[in-house]
């Protein structure tokens, strides 16, 4: 073979793997509805009557028509992509779907009964079956019960996050990591009895104050787990710019890494209240539950959001009035934890170091 | 203002491992010193021992003496905060805080320390940066973030920074070695002016640097991979380059190893 030929060949063949044929940009939409085509006619062939077995059809058929397209026209690399690229879609439809129905049908359910006379009143007077009624009394139990549960397990988190990032070494730092790695893993129950056997020795009677106690235990884990990993992202230059001018390392840490860290430590402490702010279990054994409004966490038994979305549900006697009111204080749960959510992404955004000029 | 250190007999470890040993020599008050070694040899662990900082890294430990004016930094009962108000430091990659400010960033070592009077503030913060050859870049936008700024005046922000809180002693740990030729040629014009008030201690891979910017120059050397470091000698700048007394700082000058 002469030179020539085998310089020939070279460059045609760099020519092509720098512009290797690609398939029109339509053709995954097209290929898309073509599966739907085909998913439909073998679904009504075949007598299916579940949609999910038509979109799962559909998909299966879409993944495999653009690969087998794609490794004809572009080549096996390119199709690989391609594969993966699908899949990674149909697995964030797959997680999708179901949060959008959630929320689809909270929201169609939900807005029956929703309205200020709802989020104004108790249900006091009204007995579960009957319509009227309202949240109010829960409202004022769920805020009560998770902010002091925020006040105690938020700290309490935070601060043992920075001893363990800052000053932790040897046995103690790994007893605590420890102790935190078993506390994520202890069951909301479980919090609620331990609670549960100290209000029995201690002869108490439920209220508000040892329902937090219990949310709090659930959410310092959540909270140091969090926290300490933000702390983690603080460059050590930073601390020792600042231990180099003479700054103790305490006021290091104040000054220098929590405000540096701050936007994900919120965004952490957040998450933890949006998360406590469903649970129920401990909230059933420790608060009890109330149709009176009770504004006094530290006596008597209180209400709840969870507790009473539960107790509306299982009191119900297939009243229809009381599965309003149960979709109507979810909604009002979930945008709540929404709320929360947002607030925590404006901190974060806020208070994220900034780069800009 | 500026402070004479007189080492003696210094040995640093990593938790076991011996990174520097048995280093002795005297820093001359005003004046710029140069460390100069091949990589690994513990320029920066011994920068590090000078004030204190040595002993931030977890399982960082000292042995031997640095004496700042007769008085020993390793003594009992120092304060080695106290030691780092005296001894100030520039790192090798600039490290404004994010969170603050031009201004914040400067004025941050004298806020921290909450040892200063507010109407004096901006004035510190002016001459900090006028002393660091930043004022007239950033002047405008004092309160603009400082990780805003181009690398070479991010670390003139560093310098200032560390000036603002007059420490009698300036380590600078390879401070050019991210900087183009301009920003590099403005903070050494800025050593020639900082030696007027402060000791001045900088370790640099550039031998041309060494020899602008320094009256004396130590090298450092390891007898072999693992070992530790030592110093080599310690001499005037314009001896080590023209007449080293030892024949190894000759053949790391000329290029010969290392
Ligand atoms: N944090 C650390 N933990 C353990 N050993 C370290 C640490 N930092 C440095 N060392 C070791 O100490 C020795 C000296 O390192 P040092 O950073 O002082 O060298 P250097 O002279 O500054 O090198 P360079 O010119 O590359 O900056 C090296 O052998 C290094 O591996
Ligand atoms: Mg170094």
């Amino acid at each position: 073979m002469s030179h020539a030929a085998i310089a020939g060949t070279r460059t045609e063949r760099d020519r092509s793997s720098l512009h290797g044929a690609r398939l029109p940009r339509w053709s995954p939409y097209a290929i898309a509805l073509g599966a739907a085509a085909l998913a439909v006619l073998v679904g009504t062939l075949a007598g299916l009557h579940s949609r999910i077995q038509w979109g799962l059809i559909a998909a299966a058929l879409f993944v495999l028509g653009l690969y087998g397209a794609s490794a004809r026209v572009e080549g096996l690399r390119r199709a690989k992509d391609r594969l993966a690229t699908s899949l990674v879609w149909a697995a964030f439809l797959l997680a999708v779907v179901p949060l959008v129905s959630l929320i689809w049908t909270t929201l169609t359910c939900g807005v029956k009964v929703l309205d200020v006379h709802f989020l104004t009143h108790s249900m006091g007077v009204v007995a579960d079956t009957e319509p009227g009624g309202g949240i109010y009394h829960a409202i004022v139990g769920s805020l009560q019960q998770v902010g002091l549960a925020t006040l105690i397990g938020a700290p309490i988190g935070v601060l043992t996050a920075i001893y363990l990032v800052e000053y932790g070494r040897g046995r103690l730092a790994r007893a605590v990591t420890f102790f935190v790695d078993v506390m994520t893993g202890i069951p909301s129950i479980v919090a609620g009895l331990f609670i549960l056997s100290l209000m029995l020795i201690l002869k108490m009677q439920p209220f508000g104050f040892a329902g937090s106690l219990a949310l709090a235990i659930l959410m310092m884990p959540v909270v140091v787990r969090s926290t300490e990993e933000m702390l983690k992202l603080v460059p050590n230059e930073l601390r020792e710019a600042s231990l180099a001018l003479g700054v103790p390392k305490w006021r290091t840490i104040l000054k220098v890494v929590l405000p540096t860290s701050i936007g994900g430590i919120t965004t952490g402490v957040v998450l933890a209240v949006a998360r406590i702010a469903g649970e129920t279990a401990p909230v059933m054994l420790l608060v009890f539950g109330n149709p009176f409004i009770n504004n006094n966490p530290f006596e008597g038994a209180q209400a709840s959001l969870p507790l009473y979305i539960y107790q509306q549900y299982a009191n119900s006697a297939g009243s229809g009035a009381a599965y309003d009111r149960a979709w109507a204080a979810s909604l009002t749960l979930i945008a709540f934890v929404m709320l929360l959510n947002l607030g925590a992404r404006g901190i974060a955004r806020w208070k994220a170091p900034r780069t800009g000029r | 203002m500026a402070k004479r250190i007189d080492v003696s007999g210094l040995t640093a470890y990593y938790g076991s491992h011996k990174a520097i040993e048995d280093i002795s020599m005297t820093i001359e008050p005003r004046s710029v010193t140069a460390f100069i070694g091949p990589s690994g040899c513990g320029k920066s662990t011994f920068l590090r021992t000078l004030n204190r900082m040595h002993e931030v890294t977890p399982g960082g430990r000292v042995e031997g003496k640095v004496l700042l004016d007769s008085e020993d930094l390793y003594g009992a009962g120092v304060d080695p905060v106290a030691v780092r108000r005296e001894v100030g430091m520039v790192f090798q990659r600039p490290n404004p805080f994010p969170t603050m400010s031009i201004f914040d960033n400067v004025a941050a070592g004298l806020r921290l320390n909450g040892r200063y009077k507010k109407s004096e503030l901006a004035d510190i913060v002016e001459k900090s940066l006028r002393g660091a050859n930043l004022w007239n870049e950033v002047k405008d936008r004092l309160h603009k973030p400082g990780a805003g700024l181009s690398g070479g005046q991010q670390q003139r922000l560093c310098i200032a920074r560390a000036i603002a809180v007059e420490p009698k002693v300036l380590l600078m740990d390879e401070p050019c070695s991210a900087l183009d030729p301009i920003s590099t040629l403005a903070i050494e014009d800025l050593i020639g002016q900082l030696k007027q008030r402060f000791t001045i201690v900088i370790v640099t891979h550039n031998m041309q640097q060494a020899a602008r910017v320094s009256d004396r120059t130590a090298f450092f050397n390891l007898a072999a991979v693992g070992k530790p470091g030592r110093l080599i000698e310690i001499d005037d700048t314009e001896r080590i380059f023209s007449n080293p007394s030892v024949q190894a700082t000759e053949d790391y000058i000329s290029g010969r190893f290392g």
